[in-house]
Parts: structure tokens; C-alpha cells; sequence
């Protein structure tokens, strides 16, 4: 259900880098711990796109594993359930290495001369 | 027709971050402690509240609440009897409107609240376990309240919310009795969610356990300059 409102902080960082130039292409970086549902996203991200630069422009999502680091035995694994709690040392000394990412990492834009649709949007 | 690709690496939330760091500087610059409470509906966050404000004035913490709702104003209302000063904000449009308050919704709001006269600001988010966990409002602390009515594998389907609290409240436990619930298997969730968050069995009804979270409160809101 949160992801209405991630799609719309996407849609306002993409317009802000795309400064006006027509979108076609947006590669996001998100790791697991986010829990974001991938299609849901998709799904909002052409509704609050609408009207906009992004109107039109395909969804790529790179997934980032949740890593966790025990900084007391140096150990670093995946977890595909949330425990974060090292096996041989307990609680005390984990933390997330990757998986809380939620980077809007490239986009890809017409360039201004040739773009289809020059009206300011 | 030629494309060009244009290196973003941008945090999507970073709009809402940049508005949460600027309710922090005013927060700061009036020595005000900021509390989020977020919970599922119907955990018992406005009964938890009116439990444990009165007491704080005594112990010379002055306190103000900042309500989040869809609609309404019933929370407000049951907080303004304990004469603290309380603003409303409500997240509709009509029909219904935002699940979570963001951090330019909680700086919309900051005129109406007297923040040179209080030392605490709890604010009471909309009651929702998903939305709320994702949006930084410029806070000091992150809590929630959990009721022993909601399930004790909702650390588990709610993880982003578990990690984000420093403090869990279990609130009802009163209902114990009446209940086919295992208290210890949540908190040993809760704990394999989060293994830093304080966790308190509390009762909002009956006043068990309110003490321990009055002094937690009165803890953080000393916390103000010692990170400064």
C-alpha cells in the first residue's frame, strides 16, 4: 500500500533530473527490506506519471539483496526472512551491509532537438 | 530519435528527508524533543497518551501533541480535557485521505503549535503499520504501540515498521486473560525484527506498566542538546 507515495517521491526525483526532457526509461535501485511490490509500484508509477515527463516511461528495478554484517565474528550473509540476529554471536553486534536501499539510479531521456513533444509540461 | 541516459543516484525520498531535516533545525532551535507514535487502528495510542501525559507535568516536562488523522477531530478532543496544547491535522481531502503523515504535512502544521512552551512533541500519526515507517518527519524518536488483540506475527509481516521504533509498546494486556495470545513469542519476535527496540507490556486501561513508559518519555525529552 505504500507504494502510491513511493511512486509519487520517484516521479518528483525523476522530473527534477529530467529538468523537462521527455522520460523514457527509469532504472530504480531497491533493496528487499523496503518491501516494495514490484508490480504495485509499476502500477502507480504510470498513474502519477500521467501528464507528466514520465508518461510513458518503462519501470527497470534492480534488486538488492538484504546482507547483514556481525561485526563480532566478521561474518556476512543473506537473509530472506527478517532475522537479524547472527547465529553464533546473537543480536548484539548486527547491522544491515545492503537491502535498505530506495536510489533512483539513472533515467533516460530524449534530447531536447529531437524529443516528440516539445510543450512544456 | 536519440536518448541519453542521465546518472541519477538519488534517494527518491530525499524531497521528504530535506523537509524532515528542516522541522529538526526548528525543533532544535525551541529545545523540543519530537516523538512519531505510529500503530496499527485501533492499537490504543490515544488511550496510551492520555494515560501518561498528565504525569509528565509534574515531572517538569511540558508536552504538546500533534494529532494525525484521515478525518476528525476525536483524538484532539480527548487529549484537549488534559489541557496540553493539542493541533489537529487532519490528512483528507473529503473522502478519505492520506494512510501516514509526511514531513511537509508536519511543517504545514508547526504554526499552530506553540514550540517555544514545550519541551515534548509527541506526534500521533495515522494509525497504519506500512506507510508510516517510510516517512521521516524531522523526529528525535521513532515508537509504536502493538495490541495483544492484533497477532503475534505482526513483527514478522511488518519488519520495516518494527525496525524503524527504538520502542514497542504492548499495549492491552489486560485482555491477557481473555485471550489465547503468547506475549513472550511476539516479543521474541519483535526482538529478532529489531534486537535494539525496548519493548514494555503496558495496559492504557488499567495504568500497569504506564509508569516505565512516562519515564521513558521523560527520558527523551532530555535527549535535547546531548546530540546538538
Amino acid at each position: 500500500m505504500h507504494e502510491f507515495d513511493l511512486s509519487s517521491a520517484i516521479v518528483a526525483t525523476v522530473r527534477k533530473h529530467a529538468a523537462g526532457r521527455q522520460v523514457r526509461h527509469v532504472t530504480l535501485r531497491i533493496g528487499r527490506l523496503r518491501q516494495v511490490v514490484k508490480d504495485t509500484l509499476e502500477f502507480y508509477f504510470a498513474i502519477v506519471g500521467k501528464d507528466t515527463v514520465c508518461e510513458g516511461a518503462t519501470l527497470e528495478i534492480i534488486d538488492v539483496p538484504a546482507a547483514l554484517r556481525c561485526n563480532n565474528c566478521k561474518r556476512e550473509w543473506e537473509i530472506e526472512i527478517p532475522a537479524f540476529i547472527c547465529g553464533d554471536c546473537g543480536p548484539g553486534a548486527v547491522e544491515v551491509v545492503t537491502g535498505e536501499e530506495f536510489m533512483v539510479e539513472s533515467i533516460e531521456v530524449e534530447d531536447e532537438e529531437d524529443a516528440a513533444c516539445t510543450a512544456p509540461r | 530519435m536519440h536518448r541519453t541516459k542521465v546518472r541519477v543516484v538519488e534517494d527518491a525520498l530525499d524531497a521528504n528527508n530535506t523537509i524532515a531535516a528542516a522541522n529538526r533545525s526548528d525543533f532544535e532551535r525551541s529545545g523540543v524533543t519530537v516523538v512519531n507514535l505510529m500503530s496499527a487502528p485501533g492499537a490504543g495510542k490515544t488511550t496510551l497518551l492520555e494515560r501518561s501525559l498528565e504525569g509528565l507535568a509534574e515531572a517538569g516536562v511540558r508536552v504538546g501533541v500533534l494529532e494525525g488523522d484521515v478525518a476528525g477531530s476525536f483524538d484532539a478532543d480527548r487529549i484537549s480535557v488534559l489541557h496540553l496544547p493539542v493541533v489537529q491535522l487532519n490528512t483528507d481531502n473529503g473522502f478519505g485521505g492520506e494512510c501516514h503523515l509526511d514531513a511537509n504535512m508536519v511543517r504545514s502544521a508547526l504554526p499552530a503549535v506553540p514550540l517555544d512552551d514545550i519541551d515534548l512533541l509527541l506526534v500521533e500519526n495515522v494509525g497504519n503499520l506500512v506507510c508510516p515507517a517510510e516517512f521521516r518527519i524531522g523526529e528525535d524518536a521513532k515508537m509504536m504501540v502493538c495490541s495483544v488483540t492484533e497477532g503475534e506475527d505482526k513483527p514478522l509481516k511488518y519488519p520495516l515498521m518494527f525496525r524503524s521504533c527504538e520502542l514497542v509498546v504492548i499495549n492491552k494486556i489486560d485482555l491477557l486473560e481473555h485471550l489465547d495470545f503468547d506475549v513472550e513469542r511476539l516479543e521474541a519476535n519483535i526482538l529478532q525484527v529489531n534486537p535494539n527496540a525496548t519493548v514494555m507490556r503496558v495496559s492504557a486501561k488499567t495504568g500497569e506498566g504506564v509508569d516505565a513508559f512516562r519515564d521513558w518519555l521523560t527520558s527523551v525529552s532530555a535527549r535535547v542538546g546531548a546530540t546538538a
